[in-house]
């Protein structure tokens, strides 16, 4: 097989290469490589035409041992009150769609053998947290899913991206999928952030100056100090935007860092399996003098909170900054496309965005929904109260993320604080599921995406961390988070 | 999968960059668990009004694009999410080709498996498309995938590259899964190896 031949070479390699060399399972002369897919994530929203498209040709899941589901995008996020305990009805307020994707994500599932962690399921989540809370996400593998946010688990040194249902498909069917080479993308930040800077502006940072379109063609590699400082879950949520660069997949490499999360995970090797799997990722992180397609080194410690003011997530600005004036722009279709953007938004050219009201703020998403984010909120709004024009709501990323808040007393920070505690899901981060903001309201969210409409129709999205959103949840405008 | 060989058709302009999938089928007609309904929301949130009718000011909804199966969009168009949902509601619509200066790529993948052919330009053809479809939105442009030519109604004709595996596919209207199945013993011999 290929992948060994160059295993053995001495050519100094990346994390990337590494990881992609042994996965090729054929590569024939002109056509794009055959391969292996090492864990396979599925969702209720792009999956069920794959399924069909299985039953049409008569073909079954060819590793549902690699395959695991859970239900993130459509699920309501309210509950009922609970009476005399028991399991909240996690349906309650679902519309008839959402209950027939569900109902056949779980038919699918058990018709064709695969681990579904479902409605009632203390590991249900957005599939992005828990993949890594179980352990099913590790360094060297090759991971997919049928979203464009599994990016996120390049965090751990895995080569992960976002497919499309026919690949979702293919990988169903053959556990492999046919995929060109891409390039590679080295992005270094040197130095150390500034108290109030975190993993969220740090992407922010990275996308207003490379674009939307900035990585396209290419897979990330991040590294550097302020990097390589990051905890998991900041890694994670570097890692979780790269798709919004336009990249195919970010990468950190592993380390101390990454194996402390793994340790015991369920799904991580144990005992001696463990000690094994330990030395094989030590050989994972890029070799000194690897080449990159592209490289590009950023001084972290001048990276302030950042901000988003348009409908893409490459329109950001330090949160001191102003929006930007279209009438300075000489290429006709960026001009009128940052016209269009302020239209949507309602701002103005050279607006502070210090001061912009909000109407609702929602922490929470495959971004930013995770245990850190949820402290870091918390620790602002402990002892104060959410404005009380703004409507805050704090949905967990997942049930582990849910219940360890919840025991850590978060939840009753954010209750006092006057914000709505959910139950966990996609939420408002894309609008499908009951949660969404009423045509004309402006809402900052530590989401990922601020496309048009994105958080329903109509809504209007600031993208930031979740220190900036508690920041602004108290003040009830955009708010620095350093001056709380 | 539609084979694609030649098109011919008028063109529809969106010169707009960084068009996401969510402005192509918004994630409210993700709920479906089949691929049909989905041309009719194309673009919806820019094709209807408020209260559900067609807004005169789209570019969809005026008379000399009716029908027409080329899109003319801008920079990294189909960039955000992974949905196929978004090129099954273009061709769902009718559209057969996108012409830009770069797709996202997950978007090019997708709509490659549906004989949507996306077309790179550079920027200086890009502004010469958009002046001619400005000043002949009536007339026809013809995409020819074996020769990897457009030609334009002034007579010009430019050519474009495409992944020479997934043209293949697409000239024989067949799909990637049953290449990989071709390989299966290779997979089988892979899984061995390794466990």
């Amino acid at each position: 097989m290929s992948g060994l031949a160059s295993e053995q070479s001495r050519q100094p390699r990346s994390l990337f290469e590494k990881i992609w060399d042994r996965h090729v399972v054929v590569q024939e002369p002109g056509a794009p490589a055959i391969l292996y897919i090492d864990r396979h994530l599925v969702h209720e929203v792009t999956s069920p035409q794959a399924f069909s498209g299985l039953r049409a040709r008569g073909l079954k899941v060819r590793r549902p041992d690699l395959t695991t589901a859970t239900v993130d995008h459509g699920i309501p996020t309210r509950v009922p009150p609970l009476v005399n305990g028991g399991r909240p009805d996690r349906l309650a307020f679902a519309d008839e769609l959402c209950r027939k994707q569900i109902a056949q994500l779980e038919a699918n599932c058990q018709e064709f053998g695969i681990p579904l962690y479902g409605l009632d399921s203390p590991q249900q989540g957005i599939v992005h947290v828990i993949g890594p809370e179980l352990g099913l996400t590790q360094p060297g593998l090759t991971i997919v899913c049928g979203d464009s946010h599994t990016s996120t688990h390049g965090a751990f040194g895995a080569l992960a991206f976002g497919i499309g249902t026919s690949e979702v498909e293919h990988v169903l069917a053959t556990q492999c999928l046919l995929q060109r080479r891409p390039k590679t993308f080295e992005i270094r930040l040197e130095g150390r952030l500034q108290p109030g800077v975190t993993a969220k502006d740090i992407i922010l940072a990275i996308i207003a100056r490379i674009g939307v379109g900035g990585g396209t063609g290419h897979v990330i590699e991040y590294a550097g100090e302020a990097i390589r400082s990051l905890d998991m879950e900041g890694r994670m949520t570097v890692c979780n935007m790269s798709i919004e660069a336009g990249a195919r997949a970010g990468m950190i490499a592993p380390d101390d860092t990454t194996y402390q999360f793994l340790a015991g995970r369920p799904f991580a090797p144990q005992g001696e399996a463990w000690d094994r799997a330990l030395a094989y990722w030590r050989t994972l992180p890029t070799d000194e003098g690897a080449a990159f397609d592209r490289t590009l080194t950023l001084d972290a410690s001048q990276i302030e909170p950042m901000i988003t003011y348009g409908t893409t997530p490459g329109m950001g600005t330090p949160i001191t900054g102003i929006v930007p004036d279209p009438t300075t722009i000489a290429d006709p279709v960026q001009r009128s496309t940052l016209e269009k953007a302020l239209t949507y938004m309602d701002l103005r050219p050279g607006q502070k965005l210090l001061g912009q009201p909000v109407n609702v703020v929602f922490i929470g998403s495959c971004t930013n929904g995770r245990l850190v984010d949820l402290r870091a909120a918390a620790s602002l709004l402990k002892g104060r109260k959410v404005a009380p024009s703004t409507r805050l709501i704090v949905v967990p990323g997942s049930q582990a993320v849910k219940s360890q808040a919840e025991a850590e007393g978060l939840d009753r920070i954010f209750k006092e604080a006057g914000a709505e505690w959910r139950e966990p899901g996609c939420s408002l981060c894309i609008a499908m599921n009951g949660d969404q903001l009423e045509p004309g309201q402006y809402a900052i969210s530590t989401s990922n995406r601020n496309f048009e409409g994105r958080q329903g129709k109509g809504g209007r999205t600031f993208l930031a961390s979740p220190l900036t959103a508690a920041a602004t949840a108290i003040a009830g405008y955009i708010n620095d988070p350093r001056r709380v | 999968m539609p084979q694609f060989t030649t098109l011919t058709s008028r063109v529809v302009p969106l010169p707009v960059n960084n068009v996401d999938t969510d402005q192509i089928i918004p994630a409210r007609f993700l709920k479906v668990t089949d691929k049909n309904g989905l041309g009719q929301n194309l673009f919806a949130d820019w094709r209807y009004l408020p209260d559900g009718s067609p807004n005169p000011d789209f570019v969809l909804n005026q008379p000399q694009y009716q029908g027409a199966q080329i899109l003319l969009a801008g920079d990294n168009f189909g960039c955000g999410s992974s949905r196929e949902h978004a090129p099954w509601a273009l061709t769902a619509y009718g559209f057969r080709a996108v012409i830009s200066t770069s797709f996202a790529d997950i978007f090019r993948n997708n709509s490659l498996k549906n004989g949507l052919l996306p077309i790179v330009v550079d920027e200086k053809c890009h502004a010469t498309l958009l002046d001619i479809v400005a000043e002949m939105p009536h007339r026809e442009w013809t995409v020819d995938l074996a020769e990897q030519t457009v030609t334009l109604p002034t007579g010009d004709r430019f050519s474009f590259e495409v992944d020479p595996f997934a043209r293949t596919c697409l000239l024989q209207g067949v799909d990637e899964l049953g290449y990989i199945l071709s390989f299966a013993e290779n997979i089988a011999a892979y899984e061995a190896a390794r466990s």
